[in-house]
């Protein structure tokens, strides 16, 4: 990959200790990732640092993923921490263009948990990966001592091969390019703060995990080659995905602001928290950079997937200023809109 | 969404925009000081000084309750963590917070009970399903916030609630506005008053800026159409060379402010002969302290509170940025050593703090913005 060949500027991990924060998918996860994790390991795969790792396994370009799963509560409004498991892997796998084809998945279980709740989540594991196309190939099962995790925790590795409709490479990112976006953001994590009960705060929201590869399929068949980077916005949000995206293809993203898709409760929930739903993450969502010639088609395409009826076309890539993600306000103001900062969310997948 | 799509119109903002350009005097300069932190986010938030003409010059103003957090409060206040059997409940920001010895999350990473509260009645309600603990709430902000702490005190008391305590550090904005108009290095036109903090004192306690300091002051709301529209009134009153206390957020700040409200600070809280502000110094009666007929809802009380003064890092300039006299820009410290992630200032904590909005919204224009005085 060309990425691979550019020299990545070194992170320090100084951190004395792990806080919440570092779980929180914002700055701190990625300096414990890159400072602390990482070097340990470096090779040339690892160093990309995507949502998977690609390489060839007997001649085909495999695409390869792990996740970890700690969502409290484990059910909330559209889903629980099962659905999680299998469709956040599947989807790490889906914006890495490739289709998941085999998944495993290891469960830790805290004694003491009913056999009822481990039975549903199993079941929600196997509608989830029934509607994704995927099968459960293999595992394990560990259980920890009660008052440990929470009831259950949950780690799927999936693997898929690469579909040759794709070429993606955030060093192709350039100027021009138009950034889409499949839908709504926020509903995922604002509906996991709402079902944690602890604020007196009631909105009809629901979580919005979902496999996204019928939209990746339909991407691939519209403009395939057009496509040059997909990432599914899940913790930080959609702010973190481009400013990550503008940091490692070396490009500025503008965002019209006004166009980015936002439900009514969760925009009035951000409103009400001071949140930025920029920064909230999204469990059925992704972001695609396109070739501007090939954008309006790509748009149509989305559109044309049930569920996809939203997606937008909210900004564009430009050279200057490098390594940016800037907001277009309606009024004419621009605004730089950083990556996630803390840890506003704890625990949401 | 109503009540915010209103005050968010493209049109009407374009409006006003073209208004205040027409108005200004295009050789004088107009500083005008929003006082609120609230203020200063949307500023950001919305790229408002984008809209605004070169020779209006916005000024962040100290009504951020983070911010003008003295350290030695700070430090006070998380040592109460350290006891046995406490929990110790603040707002997000707050735990953000750098002490001397780190901050509010750090010590909770390595296992003090500290909790995020989104109001100080679920620091009651904690009190009540932990009876064995203390539970302490970590009590900052203006009249904005005051008259909740100040309502949970009431119900504590009247459901007999004793396990449950206030640290209080509400203060009072008059006074700081006071400070800033008194001190020779700041030289304002006008404010835009602080609209959430008026909700609640109404609009009165501004007039002695109108009167003794003849500077106009336009009581504002937070969405963008409110904040250039006080800045529209504010232009007109120097243009026209008066000074009044206009109230632009008319439609939730009552003239005489919230009668209810007021009464339930008065009951509880009475003002403290001096406190501490970061930045701006001690300003005599400018803060609340519980009374003493609530004593035992008072933390500095209960607990051993060491009462410590800690001088900021002598490289951080957060009294020059919080008084307006210097950028946040201009600060040694600015985006290098202090940063969200990790700030050495409070400034740079809230999302309210000048420092914190400057670096989230408006790194880039660093260089191109006009130095402040």
């Amino acid at each position: 990959m060309a990425l691979a060949e550019r020299p990545r500027r070194r992170v320090a991990f100084t951190d004395e200790r792990i806080e919440m924060a570092h779980g929180a998918g914002g700055k701190a996860s990625r300096r414990l990732v890159e400072g602390l994790i990482a070097p340990a390991f470096a090779n040339p795969i690892l160093d990309t640092l995507s949502d998977a790792a690609v390489f060839s396994l007997g001649g085909v370009r495999v695409a390869t993923t792990a996740d970890g799963y700690v969502v409290r509560p484990l059910r909330f409004p559209g889903g629980s921490i099962g659905e999680l498991a299998i469709n956040g892997t599947v989807n790490d796998l889906a914006v890495s263009g490739a289709r998941a084809r085999a998944l495993m998945a290891t469960f830790v279980l805290e004694a003491g948990i009913e056999s009822e709740i481990v039975r549903a989540e199993v079941a929600a594991m196997a509608v989830a990966a029934e509607r994704a196309g995927v099968a459960v190939v293999g595992g394990d099962t560990k259980v920890v001592e009660h008052g440990l995790c929470d009831g259950m925790y949950i780690t799927t590795f999936g693997i898929g091969e690469i579909d040759p409709r794709f070429a993606l490479d955030p060093g192709s990112v350039r100027s021009g390019d138009r950034v889409l976006l499949s839908g709504p953001i926020g509903s995922h994590g604002i509906t996991i703060l709402l079902a944690r009960g602890e604020l007196d705060l009631e909105a009809d929201v629901r979580s919005d995990t979902r496999s996204i590869w019928p939209f990746v399929d339909a991407l691939g068949d519209a403009c395939g080659s057009g496509v040059r980077w997909m990432r599914d916005p899940t913790r930080g949000g959609v702010a973190t995905a481009l400013n990550e995206l503008a940091r490692d293809a070396n490009v500025a993203i503008v965002l019209d602001e006004s166009a980015v898709p936002l439900g009514t409760q969760v925009r009035g929930a951000c409103e009400l928290l001071g949140l930025d739903p920029l920064h909230i993450a999204n469990e059925g969502q992704f972001l695609a950079v396109v070739a501007p010639e090939r954008a309006a088609q790509a748009l149509a395409a989305l559109r044309a997937v049930a569920g996809g009826e939203a997606a937008a076309d909210i900004g564009e890539v430009r050279a200057q200023p490098a390594r940016t993600l800037l907001g277009e306000t309606p009024y004419g103001g621009v605004r730089a809109i950083d990556m996630l900062v803390g840890d506003p969310l704890p625990r949401i997948c | 969404m109503k009540y915010v799509d209103e005050y968010r119109d493209p049109v009407l903002i374009e409006n006003v925009a073209r208004e205040i350009a027409r108005t200004v005097k295009p050789a004088r300069h107009y500083r005008i000081m929003e006082v609120c932190g609230g203020h200063t986010h949307s500023i950001y938030r919305h790229g408002l000084r984008d809209v605004l003409p070169e020779n209006i010059e916005l000024v962040h103003g100290p009504g951020c309750p983070v911010c003008v957090l003295p350290t030695g409060r700070v430090d006070d206040g998380l040592s109460i963590a350290d006891g046995d059997d406490v929990i110790l409940t603040c707002f997000g920001d707050m735990l953000r917070v750098p002490g001397t010895r780190g901050t509010a999350l750090e010590r909770k990473a390595r296992g003090a009970d500290i909790r995020m509260v989104y109001s100080p009645l679920d620091a009651l309600k904690l009190a009540q399903t932990n009876p064995s603990k203390q539970v302490c709430f970590f009590a900052i902000g203006f009249e904005t916030t005051a008259p909740s702490t100040a309502l949970t005190i009431l119900r504590a008391r009247a459901l007999g609630v004793e396990n449950f305590s206030v640290f209080s550090n509400h203060v009072t904005i008059v006074p700081a506005m006071r400070a800033i108009l008194d001190s020779p290095r700041m030289l304002l036109d006008g404010f835009v008053g602080p609209g959430h903090v008026a909700t609640i004192t109404g609009c009165r306690p501004y007039e002695f800026v109108a009167r003794d300091y003849g500077k106009p002051v336009v009581v504002a709301g937070f969405e963008p159409l409110d904040i250039l529209q006080a800045i529209l009134m504010v232009v007109r009153q120097l243009n026209a060379g008066e000074a009044r206390v206009e109230n632009e957020y008319a439609r939730f700040v009552p003239w005489n402010g919230n009668g209810a409200a007021l009464a339930a600070l008065e009951t509880v809280f009475a003002l403290r002969p001096v406190f501490e502000w970061r930045g701006l110094g001690f300003i005599p009666e400018s803060a609340f302290e519980v009374r003493a007929d609530f004593a035992t809802w008072d933390a500095e009380r209960r607990f051993a509170v060491p009462g410590v003064r800690v001088t900021d890092p002598s490289a951080a300039q957060c009294g020059e940025v919080l008084t307006g006299s210097l950028k946040p820009a201009q600060c040694r410290l600015f985006g290098t050593v202090c940063s969200p992630e990790r700030p050495v200032g409070a400034l740079m904590v809230s999302s309210e703090g000048a420092c914190a909005a400057h670096y989230r919204y408006a790194q880039r224009a660093a260089e191109t913005e006009p130095a402040g005085v």
